[in-house]
């Protein structure tokens, strides 16, 4: 992750929030950029995007700055406030989104997102849901997914796309050949030196031999470009939280296997739960460190769905997660984190009630279920306040208590629905009448008794959609039993008289009782 | 009479065997007829029981409101695992079961469903867990029964669209019920009745297998007895218990 202009963000950040009557057009008129003394003179450390535009790069004296915008405003850069800032954020994205983040001096993020998905289902929405935060708080940001840091470091900061990039596992290779070759993060006078022997793109340099690139430049080139290509392995070190419940073992010998896991993790998850009865607090997440002998670090992430203290429960949510650990060649410490916790206070007599009189363990069994499919495949349906059907049920998350809106109690209603509602023919009778007959999946249905109509009108107030279009248009359904007993839902689009209400057809929505 | 004193005793020496009907409470549909003929008076509570449709819409649709009477008379969450996100919530309401109660789980595939089940059967204090599969095994039905028995949970396995001929497996279940629509009475002026069911009790383990036409659920998820059918003294006595 990199925010390319994070010290003048951080200002404008700094600086607005005491003042938030302020529209932030006037706040971003002014170009604004930091300086640093050097050598006795003032030179621009960082650049915001309207500066940039005007062509002020970092390196350049502030007096020449000023002949480029004579608007400029200009600041005393910080590096420490930087840092600090930057050790904010990191802690914040440790805490909602992986537990591997460090920060990356002077103007990015690592974060490791293996396994992190499931929290938010799929890669792809963990990202949106950082970057549409980032962005939403004034920052600048460029965010770039790869299988190795130095690839995503290259690509956050040499594709300028605007949104965030992902290069697809085992792709890294093919994207960074076609990156400048500064974006290795080498020194300054190495990228100098390799422009001058015509080295242009990182794929020259890997198609180059290496021994004479060596000879000249020492071993940080290849290092470089070999931990780009992840044949280097570069752990990232993580940023803990200070103060957060923790536990951890080292062992004399590595261990592999899933059991031994199982039992320390089963260790552990003790060690946590009588830290947090101290604190009175319960872990909504926890995350466990594997620390590998060759100096990577995996992590498994769990979360759960009220705050719980319960050592085997935790303990269970983690082994069930640890085939996506992938051991190397060993572990040789691991540790316990609780990220986030809640407070979780005791309640009297508790371990004196039956089971059967406490209720289920509802948060234990929806944390199972929810660590293993994903949460967002359970849930609890909720009223929502519609006129469509189909749009009429809410999906809310499993232990939500009730919400103010009641059921409809009034309203027949199938209890199995078909989505998208599908096409019958039909052999109609009068407007107001239900159909004597119509065919569905090629089976004829003749109509015995029916119901209805009734009318709903389409959501005319909404922005988007068919609805939005045709203002006017109606279902009428009808509640219709077949000579052999089944009762369906029909209905047809429009009110049988206006064209403008529909287009006359029917269809089927879905099964009655 | 001599010779049914004798059956009903080895029965009940059977089901002590079996250890069925003994350690767990029944569930009865509150009508006389079909709880007569369900040993133990109901439906066993720590036991496997499937209920099946037809590949008609139709049938599915009553027999999840066959399935969600049985739940709306029990007290406590209900675990329904799906494949499909064909339920619609506000039809279970009308039939008694109050949605809120209700946690859904949708896993995807048969052999997902049938893990979640197994794994929420573990979990005693529900009122029933219910799977929603197209087809499951011999194997799957005996893990999820031990499972049940394990936690006095009552497990639903609904398969979705069985066919009526369909060969089918050897099931551990203890019951295994067919629900079908049947054409309900007409009324005097234009509109629907009560919802009428064929309710198939296919098999039943210590009991013979039956049929009966039963009308629909009423709000608070009880079944009724047809009131052309009750002419008879003691049927309309049932009737009374029922209502």
């Amino acid at each position: 992750m990199f925010l390319p202009h994070w010290s003048t963000d951080r200002l404008r950040r700094k600086t607005a929030r005491p003042r938030p009557d302020v529209p932030p057009a006037g706040l971003s008129a002014a170009p604004l950029v930091t300086a640093i003394p050097d050598h006795g003179r003032r030179v621009v450390a960082a650049v915001d995007a309207a500066a940039q535009a005007l062509g002020i790069a970092p390196g350049i004296t502030v007096t020449g700055a000023h002949a480029f915008a004579p608007g400029l405003e200009v600041v005393d850069a910080d590096p420490e406030a930087d840092l600090a800032g930057l050790r904010r954020i990191a802690l914040w994205a440790g805490r909602r989104y992986s537990p591997i983040v460090a920060p990356d001096p002077p103007d990015g993020l690592w974060l490791d997102i293996t396994g992190c998905a499931a929290l938010f289902d799929t890669e792809r929405a963990l990202i949106k849901d950082l970057h549409r935060r980032l962005a939403r708080s004034g920052l600048s940001v460029q965010i770039a997914v790869a299988d190795t840091a130095g690839c995503a470091h290259a690509v956050a900061r040499h594709v300028p796309a605007g949104r965030p990039v992902t290069i697809e596992h085992g792709k890294h290779r093919a994207a960074l050949g076609l990156l400048p070759v500064r974006a290795l993060r080498l020194e300054p006078m190495v990228v100098e030196a390799l422009r001058k022997l015509g080295f242009e793109r990182v794929e020259q340099l890997i198609a180059a031999p290496r021994a004479p690139l060596a000879k000249r430049f020492g071993r940080s080139l290849h290092r470089r470009l070999d931990q780009a290509l992840g044949n280097v392995p570069e752990p990232i070190e993580p940023l803990f939280p200070e103060a957060l419940p923790r536990s951890r073992r080292a062992f004399v010998e590595p261990i592999l296997t899933a059991e031994a896991f199982g039992r320390v993790i089963g260790d552990l998850a003790e060690d946590l739960a009588r830290q947090l009865v101290h604190l009175g607090k319960g872990a909504r997440r926890l995350d466990c460190h594997f620390h590998r002998v060759d100096g990577q670090v995996q992590a498994v992430r769990v979360g759960t769905a009220a705050p719980t203290r319960d050592s085997r429960h935790l303990g269970a949510l983690l082994c069930a997660r640890l085939d996506t650990v992938d051991p190397g060649l060993g572990v040789e410490a691991m540790t316990l984190v609780a990220p986030l916790v809640e407070p979780l206070h005791a309640r009297q007599g508790e371990g004196l009630e039956s089971a059967m009189r406490r209720g289920p363990d509802l948060a234990a069994l929806v944390d199972t279920l929810a660590n293993r499919f994903g949460q967002g495949r359970l849930y609890r349906n909720g009223p929502r306040a519609s006129a469509m059907p189909e749009r009429s049920v809410a999906q809310l998350s499993p232990l939500e208590p009730a919400g103010r809106t009641a059921w409809n109690a009034d309203l027949p209603r199938p209890s199995r629905m078909l989505s998208p509602p599908e096409a019958i023919q039909v052999t109609a009778m009068l407007p107001d009448h239900p159909p004597a007959m119509f065919v569905w999946r090629g089976r004829r249905f003749r109509i015995a008794h029916a119901d209805g109509p009734e009318r709903l009108h389409g959501e005319w107030w909404r922005e988007r959609g068919a609805e939005a279009e045709r203002p006017f248009a109606v279902r009428d359904y009808f509640q219709v039993e077949a000579a052999s007993g089944g009762r369906y839902w029909i209905f047809r689009l429009g009110d049988g008289e206006s064209p403008a209400t529909g287009s006359m057809l029917w269809f089927l929505h879905g099964a009655f009782a | 009479m001599r010779h049914t004193a004798v059956i009903a005793e080895l029965r009940a020496r059977i089901a002590e065997v079996e250890g069925v009907g003994i350690r767990h409470i029944a569930l009865p549909f509150g009508v006389a007829a079909v709880d007569r003929h369900l040993p133990g008076g109901g439906l066993i509570a720590g036991a496997l029981h499937e209920i099946a449709g037809s590949p008609d819409l139709a049938d599915d649709a009553s027999a999840t409101i066959f399935l969600a009477g049985i739940l709306a008379r029990l007290e406590g969450p209900v675990l329904w695992c799906l494949r499909w996100r064909d339920l619609f919530a506000p039809a279970l309401h009308l039939a008694g079961l109050h949605p809120d109660r209700l946690i859904h789980v949708e896993a995807g595939s048969d052999a997902n469903v049938l893990l979640a089940m197994e794994e929420c059967l573990r979990h005693a204090g529900l009122a029933g867990v219910v799977g929603e599969v197209a087809k499951y095994s011999t194997t799957a039905s005996k893990r999820l029964q031990l499972a049940a028995e394990g936690s006095g949970v009552p497990a639903f396995v609904f398969r979705r669209g069985a066919r009526v001929d369909a060969r089918t497996d050897g099931t551990a279940a203890v019951t295994r019920w067919r629900i079908a629509a049947a054409p309900s009475e007409a009324l005097d002026v234009p509109g629907l009745g009560r919802p009428r069911w064929h309710v198939a009790l296919e098999r039943v383990r210590g009991g013979d297998p039956r049929s009966w036409i039963m009308e629909g659920c009423d709000a608070q998820g009880r079944i009724g007895v047809p009131a052309a059918l009750v002419d008879r003294p003691v049927a309309a006595e049932d009737r009374q218990a029922a209502a």
